[in-house]
């Protein structure tokens, strides 16, 4: 025993020894997962040999720009064919990206419209295949060849986004890559429409598509397209769209071809290289125009989609030079049988839009502007996963977590005297949509969603309202799409749609826009259902600024027991366009009406059945009581805001009859507002004294650090703690199963349970 | 010289003092939250959100649920403008928001001239056509 325990002289392995040791642990590797050295690095890679003798011999910045501008409308060339030609919802409204990456795998020029959040995560597989498949004997890289990728762990949001990328060669060298992404929706996964928030663990989400060569010789390899579409629910989609994918690339790579055919390879590679150096050096250039500050938020998500919960997205935000550093440390842990967790990789492409749609959006759009900007987080984070934890609705953290960042952007903004765009309240963040699934009433199997998650409302702005449902967060140039056109597909209608909700509001001195309501009610299938997956039902997903408020929640409701399309035939008086009215009258007998949070299932629903939900509000900005009084008039005007709520809030006193302003009246009212503040407000120090809890309360199931301890993270009780460095499993109980403990608790109470053999 | 750092707060940087823009209220040390120089107001979320679904039928109604989240609301003491808000989790403290490194702050501005009116930024407007 005691020889084990002396220790021995170490002795060094010699160089060649420890390149023997690599080769032996490279040949034997067994599996080659997603690699942390390429998941966890978002800067761009360093000058090749290739690149520091094009920049020498080609670096005039007119034939840069003009070769950039040349390959930017290549790019946008093959966005406009996948957009036109893409047979996902997903394509048509422009959930989609095209991109030219660098020989080494960086994003250098994307498409101008579409998510740009792709173009900051695919270069993660373009770098997996250069590794690993290049110099690989059994694959390798050649002209002709295609490689298809999905699974998120190698570098996506989520696994219903799927890529197309094709190496780019010239005189037998490899110059570039260009890839095509769109979010196809459908992949196999428990649920249909490819977004899961069933998935317990990986193994339920559905095709997992590491980095493989699906093409050769530009042809779709037939034997693997079988197997992919037999692993879908729409199998014609998945061809559809490889093609279209397959094409637009082949389409850039004509534009790059033609580029070199007049200015020669030297020029494009320059021109890559450059322009990345470039908006990387500008970025740092506009960030050390901020003040140097730690700015502090968190947003918080009410739901793991499955239950009601308290789940923290911390962020602090610090700026010092030329940096800019975003400390997520202290957000929940992740979760480990749930599907709300995001790999790193998705949080800083998220981070990137904040930049590259509403901070800067005259920068080149590419990987170069975010890739300067540092992100701390904890290991096992909800926003840093692990490999084994689900990820399929990692939407829900890399959202919140952009509010986190363009809340605190927004307070170093203001005083920087040099802008390019205004300062701006948080968007809504939220896809409060219904995704769909089933055998459509032309007989085909189909799972996918409705567009209208497009039409997120903006947050105000420093001198204007929000705009209503204007675009989503990770995509400025989306659409929503023209629900006619969807029902002739789908067996179902939004019998009401695009209409603003009122009261749902995010008042301020500018409001925040607002969103609008969708009622949905299946026809003319008997297999046919829906889900929703959002947040928000319980408390806010985001913050207001300087002032302003943020939005109010957003449940989903139900009416079962009905089929309103025989209603509308025979009764239409008692059809309601406002869920406030056919919730709160009642208007069809005998059936049930029920409020619901919205993570709601897959779930089957008969004809006629309606569910109804309400697209969210952007932050307001400012003191409401500052409002124009006829902005809030013009408010009532347009059915955004009632009456009686719009004097309550704004101070605003008004004829009920026809809305004249009463502007001495107002201006006392606001007075007196401003007055009962000082009145009722409790000085900071003696506030804090009976606010403050040293933890979270007991009432609530709170995941994530509590104040400034950011080394303690909370694990759903007051009583459960964990060290923020050392990860643990974070296992949530079936909802259910809750529920029927609840009931037997109460079961047991009357006495009932006696007689229960245990 | 004065710094605008948000809609109604701005720094003295001699006296290195926040202050309200409203009412030129000193709120307080710089160095300091502006938070501990202000009044708070612990608002229940339904009156500004109020619910549009019948609270007496209904668990969800579209307001939030005041035992989960709270509104902050922060008031200059003078003037009683609403400074900022804070959507918290029953008990947790309010946040250090914003925390600016003020000697830094001083050399960035000592190249600049003081700013008395905020720069807005640029409105997005028309596209004019291509011209030469
Ligand atoms: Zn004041």
């Amino acid at each position: 025993m005691s020889e084990m325990n002396t220790p021995v002289a170490a002795k060094m392995p010699s160089t060649e020894e420890i390149a023997l040791i690599k080769k032996f642990l490279s040949d034997t590797t067994l599996f080659l997962g997603p690699d942390p050295e390429i998941m966890q690095n978002h800067d761009l890679m360093p000058r090749t040999e290739d690149e520091e003798r094009a920049v020498g011999k080609v670096s005039d910045a007119h034939i840069i720009a003009k070769i950039r501008d040349r390959i930017q409308s290549g790019c946008d060339e093959g966005y406009e064919m996948v957009e036109q030609m893409g047979a996902a919802p997903g394509a048509k409204w422009g959930d989609v990206i095209t991109g030219v990456y660098s020989a080494s795998g960086d994003l250098a020029i994307a498409s101008a419209g579409g998510v740009l959040i792709f173009s900051a995560l695919v270069h993660h597989p373009i770098k997996f295949i250069i590794k690993n498949w290049m110099n690989d004997p059994t694959v390798g890289v050649r002209e002709g060849d295609g490689f298809i990728h999905n699974d998120s762990r190698y570098g996506n949001v989520h696994n219903t986004d799927q890529s197309m990328i094709v190496p780019i060669f010239h005189e037998g060298k490899l110059l570039c890559w260009v890839a095509s992404t769109v979010h196809e929706g459908e992949n196999g996964a428990i649920e249909p429409g490819g977004m899961p928030s069933m998935a317990e663990s990986p193994s339920d989400e559905g095709l997992k598509m590491s980095p493989f060569k699906v093409v050769e010789n530009y042809q779709i390899k037939r034997d693997i397209l079988t197997f992919l579409q037999n692993s879908v629910r729409e199998p014609k989609l998945q061809y559809e769209d490889m093609k279209v994918k397959l094409f637009a690339c082949l389409r850039i790579k004509q534009r790059i071809e033609e580029t070199l055919k007049t200015d020669g390879p030297e020029a494009l590679v320059s021109t890559l290289r450059l322009t990345m150096e470039n908006v990387r050096a500008e970025v740092k250039r506009r960030v050390s125009q901020w003040p140097d500050m730690t700015v502090r938020t968190y947003i918080i998500q009410d739901s793991t989609l499955r239950e009601n919960c308290v789940v923290k997205i911390n962020c602090k935000l610090t700026k010092t030079g030329d940096r800019l550093i975003f400390d997520f440390r202290g957000s929940s842990p992740e979760f480990t049988n749930r599907a709300t967790n995001t790999i790193v990789a998705g949080l800083k492409g998220m981070l990137a839009q904040v930049f590259l749609c509403y901070v800067w959006p005259d920068l080149p759009r590419g990987q170069a502007a975010f890739a300067p900007i540092e992100v701390i987080t904890d290991p096992h984070s909800i926003v840093n996963c692990s490999y084994d934890a689900p990820n399929s609705q990692s939407l829900m953290s890399i959202f919140t977590g952009f509010t986190a960042g363009q809340h605190a952007v927004a307070k170093f903004l203001y005083s920087c005297p040099e802008k390019y765009t205004k300062v701006h309240a948080p968007t809504f963040n939220m896809i409060n949509t219904f995704i769909w699934g089933g055998v459509s009433q032309h007989g085909e199997t189909l799972g996918n969603l409705c567009a209208d998650l497009n039409g997120m409302g903006a947050g105000a702005t420093v001198d204007r309202d929000g705009e209503h449902a204007l675009a989503p967060i990770f995509a400025t140039m989306a659409d929503i799409g023209e629900q006619e056109l969807n029902e002739e597909e789908v067996p179902f209608l939004q019998l009401v749609s695009k209409k603003m909700t009122r009261d749902a509001i995010a008042p301020g001195k500018y409001r925040g826009g607002q969103g609008y309501t969708m009622m949905v009610a299946t026809k003319d299938s008997e297999q046919w259902g829906f889900m929703t997956t959002a947040q928000g039902a319980k408390i806010p997903p985001i913050q207001g600024l300087f002032g302003g408020y943020a939005c109010g929640c957003y449940p989903l409701s139900k009416v079962k027991g009905v089929d309103v399309y025989d209603v509308l035939m025979n009764e239409p008086h008692k059809f309601k366009h406002s869920i406030e009215e056919l919730m709160n009258e009642r208007p069809f007998d005998g059936a049930s009406y029920t409020t619901h949070h919205m993570g709601m299932g897959f779930e089957i629903s008969k004809r006629g059945e309606l569910f109804m939900i309400s697209q969210g509000a952007g932050a307001g900005y400012g003191d409401l009581l500052e409002r124009d009084p006829a902005g809030v008039i013009k408010d009532i005007e347009e059915g955004l805001i009632s009456p009686g709520v719009a004097e309550r809030l704004y101070k605003v006193k008004f004829d009920p009859a026809t809305l004249s302003i009463n502007h001495e009246a107002t201006a006392a009212a606001r007075d007196e507002e401003r007055r009962a503040r000082v009145a009722r407000g409790v000085p900071f120090k003696d506030f804090v004294k009976t606010w403050n809890k040293p933890k979270p309360p007991a009432h609530l199931q709170y995941f994530g650090c509590w104040g400034d301890d950011v080394g303690t993270l909370y694990v759903g009780s007051p009583d459960i703690t964990r060290d923020a460095n050392v990860p643990k499993p974070n296992y949530m109980r079936h909802p259910k199963d809750v529920r029927i403990e609840e009931l037997e608790a109460r079961l047991a109470q009357l006495g009932a349970l006696a007689e229960e053999k245990q | 010289m004065k710094v605008l750092m948000t809609e109604y707060l701005r720094i003295d940087l001699d006296t290195e003092h926040w202050e309200c823009r409203v009412c030129n209220h000193d709120i307080g040390p710089a160095t300091h939250s502006y938070k501990e120089g202000t009044l708070v107001h612990n608002r229940d979320p339904r009156e500004i959100h109020p619910p549009i679904l019948d609270p007496e039928k209904y668990r969800f109604t579209f307001s939030p649920d005041p035992e989960w989240v709270r509104i902050l609301e922060y008031y200059c003491p003078h003037c009683g403008t609403m400074v900022e808000t804070e959507y918290a989790i029953p008990g947790h403290p309010p946040l250090y928001d914003m925390e600016p490194d003020l000697p830094a702050l001083k050399a960035q501005w000592a190249a600049r001239e003081e700013i008395k009116d905020p720069v807005v930024g640029p409105a997005v407007v028309a596209d004019q056509g291509h011209k030469h």
